[in-house]
């Protein structure tokens, strides 16, 4: 039987749509209204909340839960401050990517994981002889992103303290009668926030944080939503952009954290100090030049895209929903296969079709031209894209 | 500020084919001056706070036809551009019913079925066979019209070229393009629809700006006119700019400015200096003068012919045409700062429908007899009016809670028969309101603010001769080849290096920015042509 999360109740009441999907094993909403290009409008004008509650959930405690995690954890856990939130990867011993996550950390010792598959087997086997308790909390948290320009404001009004909650801190408050815990996180790429509410008052919650967004444009989104906004802001996502290499058949679908373009994780590999899982093979990866990709944004020729489509009598979609659909890339010259786009899209905020591609290091320079291949009138063509670093929508108010 | 006088290139005003116009010929390395007559740039495209934390789109108020290519080719991205799709429109009826019409055409259909079955497979007929006639004329808006009585190579080769469009294109689809152009959004709806409030929803296109009705011929081009824009890739579909169709200029002069032109406030021309036949600078109203072998009017045409410049330089039957070229403003705008949403009580508590726009024409013949007023020198009754609540999905027009509405009317004619704009300036207010009033019961009593804008006002303010919004009617004889009149449709004038670029020229009003480019790549191909750029 398919699971409802905590906020189930008032967001069913709000799906217009009727539709759901299912996000491991939760209902999920797609989209709320008919078109979710309003819903990203929210995001990126007013203020928008999706339902993150599927997200596994674990506490990680313990007098040794620092040296644990900086033991398995890509990113040196160590920086992190209580107070603080660590976005990571974990790898296996060849320096593949195995999953990510992302931390917040509590206390000395205490630390909130949430991931988007179940871990619990993974840490807990690797904790053994260390003095650390790992427990799954997934279904005792609702978790409730509030994302775009006015989500301060509108969380200000009932918790103060979000008015000077910097990028990736976190902080209790108090929602009603609620003790929640509120992140400066999302997946949007833009300013926001989540709030973890315990799952017996997560209702109570979403109504307040519905009420303080009226007048700020609220509206809750779905996936679809979701997606544009993430691609935009170059977040990688697993079954996408990556899967775990432990559940892969091949090379080709095992990527290391350069790869993915998360070489920013390993600051501090060099040092003696920082042993983690993979980072013999991440180090050796380094020094030998041996990634084989990049990943890279990709803004389409406009004007060759739009040329294309006009001969063949065809108006120029401009679909901001991405397409879960590889397009192969190619030298301008040779022809030859350098790389794939992972995920194409009309993006409204840039005005441009734009995609997230992985492509070999020797293309991933800025401003590198490739071909990306897409079908026009039921027919193969290739159209000039320049590649850019992500992310492509960077707001200043993201981070400010 | 600058104390410069030499330029490459001076635009005279800053409306949004000013800027345009202004940016490209920057970009292309002219040193450009940008002279905007009032405190702020933008013309009738702007945004202004007339109420304390309401931000009003005083004329101009939502975007379709801006050119794609202009936003790319201007970065208008990377200086704030931001079109907001809108979700729905809403069409009360005049019996407490509404139609809704959003963006999902499975569901666009449902709500036909409500008012017509008849109707919901003809919607798809008609808008298929009008985006069928979209994509044949929309390339004309990239390019100048070709000159019919031109004797150059170039003139054949354009011309040859607009024929050759249509070879190869169905005959239905030239003939519904002929149908349009001549003909009257009345005959072109009735042969698709038999639903009333659908009807008026879609004549309300029909309209706009002109004076003309739903059954008046001519009618269509203005229906076919106002279907050529797009919002990403979606025919027909109409947005909000963030922070209204001032933010989308303001995003323009920040481009421009980005290219390196100067824009000058307070700095009203006078006139436009010739030498022997040359434009070779323009002197302002304080008379200050500043010179360069460029000046572009982007106001009106016969501001930029009879005003501008003295009409004894100009051949005679410009003089005739541009004179007897029709103007005849008939909207007015009635904008509100609003305590809440208004209420619809078909609606109960939905307020979702408000985020576009809110059509106040439940019928053909509703619309008809707003205009049959104004044929007559008055100001419809019972006036059309398209509603726009933008504060419904830009939360930063008004403050939380409350919302700004902006009110196209129509019909309001410029001229007034025994009467004037300043003494009626209230009573036609009240009509607006209680036009309002009589959809949304209690209306009123939401009102914190209102703003009465008159044809005579937008001639005041903007500059619009006779308010006509457009710079000079949607009339066939008004348009393309002769826009603004026949032999001067390219953006050159008689008077070497006087050029056009106001909506007066090809392809003509609403945000388009078409004639600030496209005169730009005449401009420039002008300068490359003599050499001396």
């Amino acid at each position: 039987m398919v699971k409802t999360t905590p906020f189930h109740e008032r967001l069913a009441s709000l799906n217009r749509s009727g539709l759901w999907g299912h996000w491991y094993g939760h209902l999920s909403a797609p989209k709320y209204d008919m078109s979710s290009k309003h819903e990203y409008f929210a995001i990126r004008n007013g203020v928008g909340v999706f339902d993150s509650s599927p997200l596994f959930k674990y506490w990680i405690r313990g007098r040794d839960a620092e040296r644990f995690l900086a033991g398995v954890v890509t990113r040196d856990i160590r920086t992190c401050r209580p107070g603080q939130a660590h976005y990571t990867v974990w790898c296996d011993d060849r320096g593949y990517v195995l999953e990510d996550g992302v931390f917040f950390r509590h206390s000395e010792s205490e630390f909130f994981l949430t991931s988007a598959r179940p871990n619990l087997g993974y840490f807990g086997d690797l904790a053994s002889g260390y003095d650390v308790a790992i427990e799954d909390v997934s279904d005792e948290y609702g978790v409730l992103a509030v994302q775009g320009p006015r989500s301060r404001a509108a969380l200000a009004a009932l918790a103060p303290e979000v008015s000077d909650l910097a990028y990736f801190d976190h902080t209790a408050a108090k929602i009603g009668s609620a003790a929640v815990r509120i992140a400066r996180t999302g997946y949007t790429g833009d300013l926001g926030f989540e709030i973890f509410a315990p799952a017996e008052e997560a209702l109570e919650v979403f109504d307040a944080v519905m009420d303080a967004g009226h007048g700020h444009g609220i509206r809750p989104f779905g996936e679809e939503a979701l997606m544009m906004a993430r691609v935009e802001a170059g977040l990688i996502l697993i079954d996408v952009e990556f899967g775990s290499s432990r559940l892969a058949y091949t090379d080709q679908e095992r990527f290391t954290p350069k790869e993915l373009g998360l070489g920013w994780m390993l600051r501090g590999i060099d040092s003696d100090d920082r042993a983690f899982l993979g980072r013999d093979a991440i180090r050796r990866e380094i020094a030998d030049k041996t990634s084989r990709w990049a990943m890279t944004g990709l803004l389409l020729d406009w004007r060759e895209h739009d040329r294309l489509h006009a001969e063949a009598g065809l108006i120029t979609p401009k679909d901001p929903v991405p397409e879960p659909w590889e397009s192969m890339l190619y030298d301008v010259d040779s022809g030859d296969q350098v790389g794939y786009a992972t995920t194409l899209m009309y993006s409204p905020v840039l005005q441009r079709h734009i995609g997230m591609a992985r492509v070999s290091p020797a293309y991933a320079a800025p401003d590198s031209t490739v071909h990306v291949e897409i079908t026009i009138d039921h027919t193969y063509q290739r159209v000039p894209a320049r590649t850019a670093r992500m992310p492509l929508f960077r707001p200043e108010r993201k981070t400010a | 500020m600058s104390q410069n006088t030499e330029y490459d290139a001076i635009v005279v005003g800053g409306g949004h084919n000013g800027l345009v116009n202004g940016a490209y010929l920057a970009k292309a390395g002219l040193r450009t001056l940008i002279l905007e007559r009032r405190q702020l740039v933008g013309g009738a495209a702007i945004t202004e706070e007339l109420h304390p934390g309401f931000s009003f789109t005083t004329f101009s108020y939502a975007l379709s036809l801006l050119r794609p290519d202009i936003v790319q080719d201007l970065d208008l991205v990377e200086h704030g551009f931001l079109p907001i799709h809108m979700p729905t429109t809403f069409a009360p009826t005049e019996s407490g019913d509404y139609l809704i019409l959003g963006s999902d055409l499975d569901e666009n259909v449902q709500e036909i079925r409500r008012h017509s079955k008849h109707d919901a497979d003809a919607y798809e007929r008609y808008e298929y066979d009008m985006s069928r006639v979209v994509h044949l004329v929309r390339p004309l808006l990239e390019k100048a019209p070709p000159d019919l009585w031109g004797t150059t190579p170039e003139d054949a080769a354009a011309l040859t070229d607009l024929v050759s469009r249509l070879r190869g294109v169905e005959p239905k689809v030239v003939h519904d393009l002929v149908r349009l152009l001549t003909g009257s959004t009345a005959d072109f709806l009735d042969d698709y629809f038999e639903s009333d409030i659908l009807k008026g929803f879609i004549a309300s296109s029909g309209i706009i700006g002109t004076k003309v009705g739903p059954m008046s011929p001519g009618s269509g081009l203005v229906l076919l006119y106002h279907s050529l824009g797009e919002q990403d890739g979606e025919y027909g579909v109409w947005g909000f700019h963030k922070g209204g169709n001032g933010g989308l200029t303001q995003v323009m002069a920040r481009a421009a400015r980005a290219y390196g032109a100067e824009i000058r406030l307070d700095s009203a021309v006078e006139t436009v200096i010739t030498r022997e036949g040359r434009a070779v600078g323009v002197a302002l109203a304080d008379g200050t003068e500043l010179r360069a072998p460029v000046v572009v009017s982007s106001l009106d045409p016969r501001r930029t012919f009879l005003e501008l410049v003295d009409r004894r330089e100009l051949p005679g039957d410009l003089v005739e045409n541009i004179t007897r070229f029709r103007f005849q403003g008939t909207s007015a705008k009635v904008n509100f700062a609003l305590d809440g949403l208004p209420v619809f009580p078909a609606l109960g508590d939905q307020t979702n429908p408000y985020g576009g726009f809110v059509n106040i024409g439940p019928s053909m013949e509703y619309l008809e007899r707003a205009y049959d007023d104004a044929k007559y020198g008055w100001y419809s009754s019972r006036p059309y009016i398209d509603g726009a609540i933008q504060s419904v999905i830009d939360p930063d027009m008004a403050p939380p809670g409350k919302h700004v509405m902006s009110c196209f009317i129509q019909y309001a004619p410029y001229h007034l028969k025994n009467g004037d704009w300043d003494a009626e300036r209230d009573k036609f207010g009240d009509t607006v309101q209680s036009t309002l009033e009589s959809f949304f019961p209690g209306f009123g009593d939401l009102v914190l603010h209102r703003e009465i804008v008159t044809p005579l006002d937008i001639e005041r303010t903007v500059g619009l001769s006779e308010g006509n919004i457009f710079a000079g009617e949607f009339l066939a004889p008004q348009m393309y080849f002769f826009r603004p009149a026949p032999g001067w449709s390219q953006y050159r004038t008689p008077i070497e290096g006087y050029y056009q670029c106001g909506s007066g020229t090809h392809p003509g009003g609403c945000v388009t920015g078409a004639p600030g480019k496209l005169a730009s790549q005449r401009i420039l191909r002008d300068l490359r042509d003599r050499g001396r750029h």
